[in-house]
Order: structure tokens, then sequence, then C-alpha cells
């Protein structure tokens, strides 16, 4: 037996897609491979690191752990949705100037987590903000200018 | 992944009738996704409860509270209704993984997975909750205390499924916390540990009552039966919290993992018992 195709239907950043695919595709490779976004990156994919940082329905979750036909109906948020046009969303000219990105590969799921964080609480502490940022690894930049980028990212939207 | 088919009811009817013995519930997926990924089920179904409308409902009963299977550990750590009566199931849900973590793991999940470190477990022991189970014929009622058989087995039955958890109210003069201790803040526990106390009406230094549970130290989390009746009508003073650390430390029955050596967890339960009696003392003296 394969695992049977099932025809799911997602608003990924404000436009609903619908696809068939296999019961067992996670969501993470539903929008790498499937959407094509490869803004979302693969880290552990145990969960463990953030890296596949997306929100559904309003909440940061790792999309490693998720089947796509679990976001049936449901609204998932990506990197690619933060920058209307040409235009960076404040978190990504925060990151920018304040060089919080060295190799880039947990940068995407960062700004997803800090996008969660400012949609809840947009004037965050900076305890609040670090915490935040809790659930994603880093292992270059360091949290220092990360959670100085989202402090000023909060002040500036 | 071994191939499944994967099932999205929207009643609980409709998913007990899916749960034959090959289909396996789903619900944050947060452990069950990699025991997929890793072959460790025989499942050819997987019926996700997340569309099942009130299944995360935590709402306020008679005589305590009742928390959907499906409620999220964000969700319990973020409830009032909770941290009022609650504080050791507070702190236990806030501490589960991540953020992302806690935004998809549930409280059902938690318990019906059945690891012996299980962070809720304990809290809820504690508190004296039960277990709602439900099967095609009906409901029935299972003492958290007699939920877990050994790693990863409940006393669930072939087709039966946790709707809920019911923790009695807090009595007056009662008090709970839960302390773990980990290697990195993403592990779970090498050991954990919730206390319950009640104190007498008319000597309120006297322990009328106490509940001790331990987790990571077991096949099973454990009620530290000796450290309990130690308490039982003790005046709780440091001695007295010494000695049922000590009463604590002799209930674990620890194992050496790449974790932890045996003697370091039971070393750890001393030490966290001690932690926990005092701190559910202070709150049921209404102090904390
Ligand atoms: C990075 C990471 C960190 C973690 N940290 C912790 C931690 O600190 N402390 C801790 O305790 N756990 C931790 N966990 C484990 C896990 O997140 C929890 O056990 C969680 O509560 C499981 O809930 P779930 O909803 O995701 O369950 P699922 O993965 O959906 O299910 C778990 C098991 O329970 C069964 N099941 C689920 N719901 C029901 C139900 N209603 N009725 C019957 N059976 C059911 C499933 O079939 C499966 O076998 C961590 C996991 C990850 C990935
Ligand atoms: S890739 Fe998903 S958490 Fe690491
Ligand atoms: S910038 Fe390299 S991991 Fe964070």
């Amino acid at each position: 037996m394969e695992t049977p195709r099932i025809r799911i239907t997602v608003t990924v950043n404000g436009e609903a897609v619908s696809e068939d695919v296999p019961g067992d595709r996670s969501l993470l490779d539903f929008l790498r491979d499937d959407l094509g976004l490869t803004g979302t990156k693969e880290g552990c994919g145990e969960g463990e690191c953030g890296a596949c940082s997306v929100i559904v329905g309003g909440r940061l979750v790792d999309a490693c752990l998720i089947f796509a036909a679990e976001a049936d109906g449901r609204n998932v948020e990506t990197v690619e949705g933060l920058a209307d046009g040409e235009v960076l969303h404040p978190l990504q000219r925060a990151f920018a100037a304040a060089g919080a990105a060295q190799c880039g590969y947990c940068t995407p799921g960062m700004l997803m987590a800090g996008k969660a964080l400012l949609d809840r609480n947009p004037s965050p502490t900076r305890e609040e903000a670090a915490h935040g940022i809790a659930g994603n690894l880093c292992r270059c930049t360091g949290y220092g200018t990360i959670i100085q980028a989202v402090m000023e990212a909060a002040k500036e939207s | 992944m071994r191939p499944f088919h994967y099932r999205a009811p929207r009643s609980l009817d409709e998913a007990l009738a899916l749960l034959t013995p090959r289909a396996v519930p789903l619900a944050g997926g947060t452990d069950l996704f990699l025991k997929m990924e890793r072959r460790q089920t025989q499942a050819d179904t997987v019926v996700d409860l997340k569309r099942i409308p009130e299944l995360d409902r935590i709402e306020a009963v008679d005589g305590g509270v009742r928390i959907g299977a499906l409620a999220l550990m964000d969700s319990l750590g973020a409830s009032s209704l909770i941290a009022g009566q609650y504080e050791a199931l507070t702190r236990s849900a806030r501490v589960v993984g991540s953020i992302q973590t806690r935004n998809r793991a549930t409280l059902g999940g938690n318990l019906a997975n059945a690891s012996p470190a299980a962070d809720t477990a304990p809290p809820l022991m504690a508190l004296g909750a039960s277990a709602e189970v439900a099967d095609a014929g009906g409901t029935r009622q299972v003492p958290v205390d007699r939920l877990f058989l050994g790693p990863g087995r409940t006393a669930l039955r072939d087709g039966e499924l946790l709707t809920a958890i019911l923790v009695p109210a807090l009595p007056a003069r009662a008090g709970s916390s839960f302390h773990r201790c980990v290697r990195t803040a993403m592990d779970i526990a090498l050991v954990n540990c919730a206390a319950f106390i009640r104190l007498d009406e008319d000597h309120p230094d006297t322990v009328a009552e106490a509940r001790i549970a331990l987790g990571a130290v077991a096949p099973t989390p454990l009620r530290a039966a000796s450290a309990e009746t130690r308490l039982a009508g003790a005046r709780l003073d440091e001695d007295v919290v010494e000695a049922a650390g000590e009463c604590a430390a002799s209930d674990a029955r620890p194992i050496d993992d790449v974790r932890a050596s045996a003697d370091y967890r039971r070393e750890m339960v001393r030490v966290l018992t001690r932690r926990a009696i005092r701190s559910a003392f202070r709150r049921a003296r209404g102090e904390a």
C-alpha cells in the first residue's frame, strides 16, 4: 500500500492553494517542495531547533512535525509573506540593520518567531523578546543582536 | 514512514468508529510524528482529533475543572482557571518544550504517550485528577494514578480515547507545586516532582493530607507513598521536610541511562521533593 493522496486547501500567505498531497507529507516539505517556498528551513527535523518555524492559525509551530493534511483549511504564514513587494517588513529591516544574521540559516525561523511575538505583544520587554525566540537555535550570530533586532522592530511597527 | 490513511473526523462518535486496532489517534503530533517516522507504530490509519469541536475546552464544572484532552500546553499555561488553583499543573505546562512545542502539544497526548518523564503527569497525580475515557459504548473514569502501566503503555483499551481530565477543586488550606531538573531547556526531565499539601484546619503547621508524585525515576510516573505517610499528620518543620525527601528517594526506582545515573536521579528526587514540599506548603498557607 502507498500512502493515499488527499486534496487539501491551505491559505498560504493570504493565497488559497489546493493540492493533492500524500497523507504523510510534512507541512515543511509541502511548503518547500510542492509550493517552492524554500525560505522555511529544515534543521533538525525533530522539533528541537525552530529553523522550520511558521505560523499556523496564528500560532508559531515547527512545520517539520506537522502533516500538510493537518493544515487543510488553515492559514499558514511563512517568511515569504513578510515583505510587502519590495518593501521589507520592520523585522527584516531591523535584522539587517542590527547584523542579526550571519549564515542566515536560522533567520527565517527567527523572523517568524519575532512576528508571532509582536502579533501578540507589540511592545515586548527585552526578557519577553528573548523568551519569544527561545525555541529557535542560532549557531553563529548569537542571540544578543537578534533580540536587539526584535526590540528595534517593535519600536518601528 | 509506513503508509497510512489520514482521517479527520468531525465528531467524537465518528472518531471512535474509526479507531480500529490498527488506527492511532493524532493530537498535536509532537510525539507521534517522530514515532511514525521511526516506524515505531504499526498504524495503518491516523485519526486526527483536532477537528472535533469542544475537545480542547478548559471549563469550571461542579467540583473542579474539566480540561479537554486536546487542550494545548500553551492554553493550559495561560489559563487563569488553572493558575488560580493548580499551580503545579500551570508550572508543568509552561516548561514543556519550546513555544512551538506548546502551541501544538496537548495534555491528552502528554498522558496517552505515557513517557515516564511526562511533565504533566506528576502534577495531575498530586492533585488527585482523573482521566475521562470514552469508547463507542460510553465513558468511564480512570484516576491518573492508575493510567500508566509502563513506558508507552496506558490503561486505555483498544478503541478508547482520552476525552478529558477532571481535576477536583482545590480544598481550603491546600497548595501544590512542581519542580524538575533537565540537562537543557529542550530536553525531557531527568527527574520531576509535584507536591500537594493540605493543612489541618486547627493547626496550620500540620499536614492533614499530602501527595507526592515523581517522574522519570521508574517505568511510570510514581506516587512516593512513604514520603506521603511521613508527612501526613506531621508538623511541617525542616526536619520533616528532610525526612520526606529521604523517603521519596527510597520510593524512587531510577535507572542509569544516557541522561543521568540512577544515583544522581535519586539525589535529585531528594532535592526536588524538599523544594516541592516547601513551596506547596507556602501556597497552602496563602504565602505565595
Ligand atoms: C522538542 C520537543 C520537546 C518536548 N519537551 C517536552 C517536555 O519538556 N516535557 C514533556 O512532558 N514532553 C515533552 N515533549 C513531548 C511531547 O511534546 C508531549 O508529550 C506532548 O504533550 C504530546 O502531546 P501531543 O498532543 O503532541 O501528542 P501526540 O504526539 O499527538 O500523541 C502522543 C501519543 O498519545 C496518543 N494520543 C494523543 N491524544 C490522545 C487521546 N486524546 N486519546 C488517546 N490517545 C491519544 C497518540 O496516539 C500518541 O501515541 C517534547 C517534544 C518535543 C518534540
Ligand atoms: S527543523 Fe523543525 S524544529 Fe528543527
Ligand atoms: S545566523 Fe547562522 S544559525 Fe543563526
